[in-house]
């Protein structure tokens, strides 16, 4: 057994009849950028709500920081520190951005019903809101949208809405991110400014798992790449490696015949 | 009496002001801008029922009634406004906050009014039986009641399609009041203690506590005071009406708190995408169950105070047409919305439920219309010969149905061109405090 | 999002084994009280409660009987609300109001024909609102004027198709990008605005319709009343219609394709509103037709008569899978027997909350329907 934190084995998931992944099996090494990439429909969006809970695995198992979360419910994995962000930007419409990110932090005191209703108790809850209310305007500026944090997110620009995502998984804390496609459909300037980002945090000591369709990213900026193919991982190594493998250009070039 | 609706302007600006953090200037100035807000939903709330009042002084003027009469009118509105309002702010924590689609209020009414019926309503009642303990406990037992049948139905029901849960939950309702309905369980009884509902004949309820009070000698020297030009029965009637409107002081403040919270933006997130929520650790299922226990007993809350004060009640109170009138009102202030829904409240039983009626009646005596032909033929054959008199006084004969037809007819309006109420748009942020930059940074940090 | 989908199914089930299981038992133990009391047995139980019983065959019979009939109304009424469901992608809650609609206008014709001189013509048309003639007076059975029950249907059909139509360029139409929930609200709102339209031009009365003269005849020594019969007749021949439509028909593909994935229906170029304007055509025929002959059968007509049936017509739908024409037809047929057969065991005061609690326990535990959620449109 590794001690890398995210652990994957023989990870299995059918829809009726169809094998989405089959036997797909990786790790992640704390501490790294890993990408994950394949052609359409090679079994990475399954991949990954298997391991977010989402979805139910048929078989397999995820190994979380040496516990075993296969199965479990997408909030008792964030709360283990496993937090991911969708493919399509999932923004909460009409919360404004300053509320998106500070629903995100754990441990909230406020959310208990009690709390925030007693007298006494809320007082504590206030408190703690000011803390948080410092971090969530500091993630702002961290991520450039502190301009505008006052908006409901809906009204958001695709570009922006990702930002947003990221800066709202970062408010959990999480010890690993799990992005989804973070820069598809994002204009060239905001994918430096989110790649810059996600650089930065790496340097802070966060580790990353980046699914991505677009294979220039994925070499550029990842220093472990992990090629799926027919919902299993067909080659793992460093980006050169991987590149000049010759099935992952056969199985990127059998995807531009179709 | 129409001031007494909410006179105090705390009422309105929950919390953080009174709680905020630190006192020094710019944080002065964020409580006072709060207030402000706040002030402006309280005046938005009064101004409309100021206005709702005036309109029932001029129908009460033109129809030549004196001061008993406007008081009489503007108690049972009132009445009415915080029926409604109670109903409507506990339907708007379970749709407008967290986007549950209960249906079925009209049920979790019948529980709270029949659990505290059978437990406060004297065993010697005329129709159905009780336990005769005191009314706190009725009422503190009807709202657990209610909450607890909502708990039944929330454990499975929750994780259903919104369009499922309001069939589940419409059907529930309709068990309940059939259940009620039942001649198989009205004289119902356990080792001699009785726990009849009466079946379709209803239930007595115990007498109104606030009656009791014009019975001291400061009560009675009141009546002698100001009768004959307000009579007891309509004093009776406004100190019922005070307590109710505490109460919904009370909810509103409760609710508010809830709304402005972490848990509050717990349940606007669930509305919103319940995955999202999920994959930020968000354990939605027990936000959800909490909530829908907490809604429903505010339902059998507002069922108990409004249909449990009358003395006596029939399953009849509990038709599916309640809850549609509850959800107009929210709809009208627009769903997510607490001021929406007091707002959605006074319009709905001032424009909607009361005012046609009270219309029709003044229209009849003012313009002496012959007697209403007893069908729509007798009504419309005349128009032949371009006699139109027959056809209005069958519609002034007939408004209560025309009172359904604008109520669906509006509910259609709002939903096509205002489906963000007649308040439009708002913005109401979900947290414990001000969420601006808190400004001794001065956003001099930018890394 | 179908793979999603399937996989919720899965978990679902798996996770609510145990409640199946306890309605499967539940099921089996009535169905062996049943048998038992219908063979005379009992077996005495706790205080007065027995197993088994007596239950004569004639009065079982009589009871299924019943169940065909109102399973067959529920059912009729129900492809519209099902056809409705899965095309438009909304519960519409003013169906029932339809059903409504096509038994005022349906009779009003039918009274007309069959009545013709014996009372005046708004007597006739509003379907005896005041005092007037009489029911047997004007005659309007299947044995009498068995023209005038015909062409009332087709009015029935008829009228109800064209304020279907209206209503849904009125209300609907202005909302097709709205999501389900904006449209079931509207929906509320329409049939509250149809109900009491009803209820201000035919009246609040509920009264007698049908003459009774004659309707009871003896074939084979068995004797049936002929208007239960004409509207089993009725009923079975539109149901077997609506099947060779679908199966048949172009447009019956069209809709089939709609009703299983609107997306690719629009992508493969069927103009879906075509295909909406035929929905409300079909569904609100087979509306208007099931509330004229269920006041075939009762005799008697009243404003909200299709308002007390939308629950059960929603049962039936939601028992028969959403969006499947022949489920909402077995599902009448189940909650029509639950309702009735269900009096052999609960006080008739609670058959109806019966049929409820079966549509409750499938939503929650087999929303896909009783009969495995394959939607055939």
């Amino acid at each position: 057994m590794s001690d890398a934190p995210l652990q994957v084995r023989d990870l299995k998931k059918t829809f009726g009849g169809i094998v989405a992944v089959d036997g797909a099996s990786f790790e992640v090494e704390a501490g790294s950028l890993t990408g994950l990439i394949g052609p359409n429909g090679a079994g990475k969006s399954t991949t990954f709500n298997c391991i977010t809970g989402a979805h139910t695995p048929d078989s397999g198992t995820v190994v979380f920081q040496g516990e075993d979360i296969t199965g479990r419910r997408p909030d008792q994995i964030a709360n283990r520190g496993l937090v991911r962000t969708f493919q399509i930007a999932r923004e909460l419409e009409e919360m404004t951005v300053l509320e998106n990110l500070m629903l995100a932090p754990k441990g909230q005191l406020g959310e208990q019903l009690w709390r925030s209703v007693t007298p006494i108790a809320r007082g504590e809850v206030i408190e703690q809101e000011a803390e948080l209310r410092e971090r969530v305007w500091e993630t702002l500026d961290f991520f450039e949208i502190d301009h505008i944090a006052h908006d409901e997110a809906g009204t958001l620009s695709g570009g922006q809405r990702k930002l947003l995502e990221m800066a709202r998984a970062m408010m959990t804390d999480p010890d690993l991110l799990l992005l989804d496609e973070p820069l598809a459909g994002v204009n060239p300037t905001l994918e430096e400014k989110l790649l810059d980002r996600i650089h930065e945090l790496r340097g802070q000591g966060y580790t990353f798992l980046l699914v991505e369709h677009d294979m220039d990213v994925i070499m550029d900026n990842c220093e472990h790449v992990i090629v799926m193919h027919q919902g299993s991982v067909l080659a793992e190594g460093e980006p050169e490696v991987v590149q000049s493998d010759d099935r992952v250009i056969e199985a990127y070039l059998g995807e531009i015949d179709v | 009496m129409s001031a007494d609706g909410s006179n105090d302007p705390d009422a309105d600006a929950p919390g953080p002001d009174a709680e905020g953090p630190s006192a020094d200037g710019p944080a002065d100035l964020a409580a006072y801008l709060r207030a402000e807000v706040a002030a402006t939903d309280f005046r938005i709330v009064v101004a409309t029922m100021l206005a709702v009042y005036a309109l029932f002084a001029v129908f009460t003027l033109l129809a030549g009634g004196g001061l008993n009469t406007l008081g009489s009118t503007w108690v049972r509105l009132t009445f009415l406004f915080a029926a409604y309002a109670i109903l409507s702010l506990a339907l708007n924590l379970h749709w407008g906050y967290t986007g549950l689609f209960n249906i079925g209020v009209a049920g979790f009414m019948g529980v709270g009014v029949y659990t505290m019926a059978v437990l406060s309503t004297p065993p010697d009642a005329i129709s159905g039986m009780g336990l005769g303990l005191p009314l706190p406990v009725g009422i503190v037992g009807g709202m657990l009641a209610a909450a607890l049948v909502g708990l039944v139905a929330a454990v499975p029901a929750l994780r259903l399609r919104a369009d499922y849960l309001a069939i589940v939950t419409l059907g529930l309702s309709e068990i309940i009041r059939l259940t009620l309905n039942s001649a198989t369980l009205s004289g119902w009884t356990i080792a001699t203690f009785g726990f009849g509902t009466g079946g379709g004949s209803g239930i007595d309820l115990p007498a109104r506590p606030t009656d009791a009070l014009l019975d001291t000698v400061v009560g009675t020297a009141l009546v002698d005071v100001l009768d004959p030009t307000i009579t007891a029965s309509v004093l009776r009637r406004s100190l019922w009406v005070l307590v109710m409107i505490g109460f919904v002081i009370g909810i509103y403040v409760l609710l508010a708190r809830v709304g402005n919270s972490p848990f509050g933006r717990v349940l606007k997130a669930i509305r919103e995408d319940e995955l999202v929520a999920q994959s930020l650790g968000k354990d939605t299922r027990w936000f959800k169950i909490k909530v829908f226990m907490l809604g429903c007993a505010l339902m059998g809350l507002g069922g108990i105070l409004w249909q449990g004060s009358q003395g006596y009640v029939s399953p009849d109170s509990f038709r599916p047409i309640v809850t549609f009138y509850v959800f107009v009102a929210v709809i009208i202030g627009g769903s997510g919305s607490n001021t929406g829904s007091l707002v959605g409240s006074i319009l709905f039983v001032g424009l909607l439920f009361e005012g046609p009626r009270t219309f029709g009646n003044i229209v009849s005596n003012a313009v002496s219309l012959p007697s209403a032909p007893g069908t729509f033929a007798g009504a419309v054959a005349p128009l032949a010969s371009l006699d139109v008199t027959p056809l209005l006084s069958y519609l002034v004969g007939n408004i209560s149905a025309f009172r359904f037809i604008l109520l669906g007819v509006v509910l259609i309006l709002i939903i096509q061109k205002r489906p963000d109420g007649v308040l439009g748009h708002r913005t109401e942020t979900a947290a414990a405090i001000d969420l601006d930059r808190p400004a001794a940074n001065g956003g001099g940090n930018d890394e | 999002m179908v793979a999603s989908n399937t996989i919720d199914r899965g978990r679902t089930l798996l996770r609510e084994q145990p409640v199946l299981a306890l309605a499967g038992v539940a099921g089996a133990v009535l169905v062996l009280d049943l048998l038992a009391r219908l063979a005379g047995v009992e077996v005495p139980l706790v205080g007065d409660r027995t197993f088994g019983g007596s239950l004569g065959m004639g009065r079982f019979g009589g009871l299924l009987w019943n169940g065909i009939i109102v399973g067959l109304i529920f059912g009729l009424a129900g492809i519209g609300l099902s056809m409705t469901y899965s095309i438009l992608n909304f519960a519409n809650f003013s169906h029932g109001d339809l059903v409504t609609t096509g038994a005022f206008t349906g009779w009003g014709a039918a009274l007309l024909v069959a009545g013709w001189g014996v009372a005046d013509v708004g007597h006739l048309l509003l379907v005896r609102p005041g005092s007037g003639a009489n029911p047997n007076e004007i005659g309007a059975s299947i044995a009498q004027a068995p023209l005038s029950i015909l062409i009332g249907a087709a009015v029935a059909a008829v009228a109800t198709v064209v304020v279907a139509v209206a209503i849904d360029r009125a209300v609907y139409k202005p909302m097709r990008d709205r999501g389900g929930i904006a449209l079931l609200i509207a929906s509320i709102g329409v049939a509250l605005a149809l109900r009491y339209v009803i209820q201000f031009v035919y009246g609040s009365r509920n009264r007698g319709v049908t003459s009774t003269q004659d309707v009871n005849a003896t074939v084979l020594g068995i004797t049936i009343d002929l208007h239960e019969a004409t509207l089993v007749l009725v009923a079975a021949g539109l149901m077997l219609g609506m099947h060779l439509m679908l199966q048949r028909t172009k447009l019956g593909k069209a809709m089939r394709a709609m009703a299983d994935n609107k997306d690719l229906a629009l992508v493969t170029g069927i103009p879906t509103e075509r295909v909406v304007t035929a929905t409300w055509v079909l569904g609100g025929a087979l509306a208007g037709v099931a509330g004229y002959l269920y006041v075939l059968e009762r005799g008697t007509i009243e404003f909200n008569l299709g308002w007390f049936l939308l629950l059960f017509i929603f049962a039936a739908v939601i028992l028969g899978g959403i969006g499947s024409i022949y489920g909402a037809i077995a599902g009448g047929f189940v909650i029509g027997f639950v309702h009735e057969v269900s009096l052999i065991w609960v006080p008739s005061d609670f058959n109806a909350a019966a049929a409820f609690t079966i549509m409750i326990l499938v939503l929650l535990y087999r929303p896909q329907g009783l009969f495995g959620g394959v939607t055939t449109a």
